[in-house]
């Protein structure tokens, strides 16, 4: 296909079927609910029909194979033929995942699973009911997408064509056309005309059924052509220049010899090379300016008000009812992301600007102090609406959760119902990517591990399907994610022992409830004695935690047995900037996560013990969590013996590690541009990334779970006494 | 004076690459996402030639052609249906509602242009 090349359309065809895709997702839920209407399904079958128009321009043969087998069965919902059943719609489910499936190989240049369309269409037949419409429509569309049968380097116009050749063979056409070829706008000039292209011809008109003035009727055709012409293309080349109009006209086509006979009466006027005449030439005008008096060629509708015929809405019209989706424009993410860096500086820069001025003592209220405040407002508000640009809604990650969920009921036979809520909550685009493969993983975990089988469920009083809820929101600047289950819950009992078997905790330890749920997200534990297919994968928990928790969020687990369970994740809006504690430490400025802190001490008050070989533990809430310097962690100083001057931070992370930082003060809170340091330099253990100050400076964004990792061992054993030698390897974590 | 199109189509690939056809070949082009958006656009601009998809929101093809034929004009103008069937009953269809002609889809500009011309006078015309 000659339009299939560019890469632009392509991508943008891609991009296209997404939302496609999730229009028909849509669609199949509402059908699910029951709260469908006919306009659902017409949503549907135009999805997956204009993704096979598509994927037809572009050749992808199989996609638009199995996009016209699934439209051919639509189409028979469509047209009531079949009932959607459950059956069917789970199976039309099915066929939409695989239909995603092949989009995303198409996109990829991959090869996609011929097993699941052969499968597939074997169902699809099933409910057609009768394979052999199937297998004739899957002909057609085999026909409908062969390349006309048409030579083009035979279409140069006659006149380029050296008219050396001087006998030609040809053919004879008779052409009578019927009233109908002009009310449905043909122009037989202009069918004549196109016989250029392929030879010269010689056309008459036949006039001698034109019947005199009394008797002429406006509506009627009554001319007959006649053409001869000389070409060397086959007939079906002919045909197919008639091919509009072999239902409106009598068209014969006879082989005419070289010797360029011609059977054509006299009698009729002869014109070389016709120019196209307007129909109007040869019959009375189609058309006047409508009076009350002169015939209506076209049926106008009865009592059409002025109104009716300027806006020309057909009273039959379906009205749509949703409102219309907002006026959109596309961007390439590059354009937004160069946006963002670009409001990061401007942001930088008004620091800038009000630390220059603060040294110039003006006093309060002074009319650049003034506008400055102005400006800093002003960049803020810039920063929230390019942020908001990035923007998307956790719709299509909810839906493609709705798949993984899905495939696993299919997996582990058991029956499960999705609800979506808050889908139109919206989240930064980068977080919503990373966001894919830790959701996934927990939403199999709830079908796998959450969920009962059918018979418990039954057992315990339940229905027999099971139900996983996902629901987004948003709370005070972040954004919570909830993966809820109808399950029986946790098993605590279980979780301990498996805790005590991997040696995770010190068996006969007093645990509450939510410790003994924070031991699955250690690393090595697995709920399952085997490893099921599902969740398994050598994947646990403790991965998905350390992945949300590199996206600025924490996890947490509440359960109630025989209940459910729910995991929520809360997240932070965008990746772009963070709410930190920018403290000073032996000179230099760092930036803590505000997520990170749980409190801050004067050491003055607090109890700190020294142990052993001078390091220091801080009593806490109870338990005792290593201190440490952030100064001496990165190799600034070594720590300092009195603490008065010092102010300590207690850090948790989200693998339950605690630790008090010491740092010499507090300067404030504030939201600061995260810049990679590793784009820009490179990774550095204990550093998450780096912002730029006000005056210009470099400030390191301290990474807790780093930090801790080397001098906190994890919560959960804090039950035996503190691993001292980790203590003491604190200070090697900068090198 | 170019000969002026107008395409509609639901699907933005295709108004993309009908667009970027007809554009090649120096036909004008209008674009319009369903029937009802074709029919504002049909009596505000006069087009040449229209080419319709068949299945679209809000008003179809059929729909779109059917009110098309009833406005009042002193020309009927030339209505080409896209179409990926090549049902005759589909044919059928669009012709008794008044189309002209038709496009299979998937179309290269050869075709586009062919199809055009034997319908709408492109002499002297880009």
């Amino acid at each position: 296909m000659s339009v299939g090349g560019s890469d632009q359309f392509r991508a943008s065809f891609f991009e296209e079927c997404e939302e496609l895709l999730e229009a028909m997702h849509d669609g199949f839920g509402l059908m699910i609910d029951g709260n469908d209407d006919d306009e659902t399904i017409h949503v549907v079958f135009r999805a997956v029909h204009s993704i096979k128009g598509g994927a037809g321009a572009f050749g992808l043969d199989g996609l638009v194979a199995f996009a016209h087998h699934f439209e051919t069965a639509l189409d028979q919902v469509r047209a009531g033929k079949i009932s959607t059943s459950d059956d069917v719609l789970s199976l039309f489910q099915h066929c939409g995942d695989h239909l995603s499936d092949l989009v995303v190989s198409a996109r990829d240049d991959k090869d996609a699973d011929p097993a699941q369309t052969k499968a597939l269409g074997a169902q699809l037949d099933d409910v057609i009911g009768t394979p052999t419409e199937a297998e004739s429509a899957l002909s057609d569309a085999a026909v409908s997408f062969e390349p006309l049968a048409l030579d083009f380097m035979d279409l140069a116009p006659a006149e380029m064509v050296p008219d050396t050749v001087a006998k030609k063979s040809g053919f004879l056409l008779d052409f009578t056309a019927e009233p109908e070829l002009f009310t449905c706008g043909n122009e037989p000039a202009l069918l004549f005309k196109a016989l250029d292209r392929f030879g010269q011809g010689r056309i008459s008109v036949n006039v001698d059924e034109v019947p005199g003035l009394a008797r002429l009727d406006p509506m009627m055709s009554y001319l007959q052509w006649s053409i001869d012409l000389e070409t060397d293309v086959s007939e079906d080349i002919i045909r197919d220049v008639f091919d509009f109009v072999s239902d409106c006209a009598i068209i014969t086509i006879s082989t005419r010899d070289a010797s360029g006979l011609s059977p054509i009466g006299e009698d009729g006027p002869t014109v070389e090379n016709p120019a196209p005449v307007e129909a109007s030439a040869v019959l009375p005008p189609l058309e006047n300016e409508p009076t009350d008096v002169a015939p209506e060629v076209l049926p106008e509708p009865a009592e059409a008000t002025p109104e009716e015929k300027t806006t020309a809405k057909p009273a039959t019209a379906p009205v749509s009812k949703a409102a219309p989706p907002p006026q959109t424009i596309r961007v390439d993410f590059e354009r937004v992301d160069k946006l963002i860096n670009l409001v990061g500086e401007l942001v930088i820069k008004e620091a800038m600007l009000s630390q220059a001025v603060s040294k110039h003592d003006l006093t309060s209220g002074d009319e650049v102090l003034q506008e400055i405040e102005g400006l800093k407002q002003l960049a803020g508000e810039i920063q929230e609406g390019v942020m908001a640009i990035r923007a998307q809604p956790v719709k299509p990650l909810f839906q493609r959760m709705a798949r993984t969920i899905r495939d696993a009921s299919a997996t582990t036979g058991k029956r499960v119902r999705l609800i979506m809520k808050g889908e139109a909550a919206e989240v930064d685009k980068t977080v919503l990517e990373r966001l894919v493969d830790p959701l996934n993983h927990m939403v199999r975990n709830a079908v796998d591990h959450g969920l009962e089988s059918k018979e418990d469920r039954l057992a315990a009083g339940k229905p027999a399907e099971g139900t996983v809820t996902l629901s987004a929101a948003h709370r005070s600047g972040r954004v919570v994610i909830e993966i809820s289950d109808d399950g029986g819950g946790i098993n605590r009992e279980k979780v301990r022992e498996i805790g005590e078997e991997r040696g995770l905790v010190t068996p006969g330890a007093a645990l509450t409830a939510s410790e003994i749920d924070a031991l699955l997200f250690m690393p090595g534990f697995s709920m399952k004695d085997e490893v099921s297919e599902l969740s398994g994968r050598g994947v646990g928990l403790d991965v998905v935690r350390s992945e949300i928790s590199a996206l600025g969020g924490r996890m947490s687990i509440s359960s109630e047995m025989g209940k459910g369970t729910v995991f929520s994740i809360s997240l932070p809006l965008t990746l772009a900037v963070l709410e930190g504690m920018v403290v000073d430490v032996a000179g230099q400025t760092m930036v803590i996560p505000i997520t990170a802190i749980q409190e801050t001490l004067q050491p003055s008050s607090a109890q700190i013990h020294t142990i052993g070989s001078g390091s220091r533990v801080l009593s806490v809430r109870d338990s005792l969590v290593p201190v440490a310097d952030l100064g001496a962690i990165f190799g600034f100083r070594d720590t300092p013996d009195d603490l008065d001057d010092h102010t300590l931070l207690v850090i948790e992370t989200e693998t339950e590690r605690r630790c008090a930082l010491i740092v010499d003060s507090l300067q404030d809170q504030r939201q600061v541009v995260i810049k990679s340091l590793e784009t820009n330099y490179n990774r550095v253990d204990g550093i998450a990334a780096a912002t730029i100050l006000g005056d210009g400076r470099i400030a390191l964004i301290v990474d807790p779970e780093g930090i801790a990792g080397g001098i906190a061992p994890p919560q959960s054993s804090l039950m035996t006494p503190p691993r001292l030698d980790a203590l003491e390897g604190a200070s090697n974590v900068a090198k | 004076m170019s000969l002026s199109v107008l395409a509609i189509d639901d699907s933005r690939t295709m108004r993309n690459l009908l667009s970027a056809a007809l554009g090649r070949v120096g036909y004008e082009v209008d674009l319009a996402e369903d029937g009802n958006e074709g029919l504002e656009r049909f009596a505000n601009s006069d087009p040449d030639v229209v080419i319709t998809d068949i299945n679209m929101p809000n008003l179809d093809g059929f729909g779109f052609i059917e009110a098309a034929r009833k406005l009042t004009r002193d020309r009927l103008v030339p209505i080409l249906v896209l179409t990926t069937e090549s049902a005759p009953e589909l044919r059928a269809r669009a012709r008794s509602a008044g189309a002209t002609g038709w496009i299979v889809k998937p179309f290269d500009d050869e075709k586009l242009v062919w199809a055009i011309e034997r319908v709408a006078n492109t002499e002297g015309k880009a």
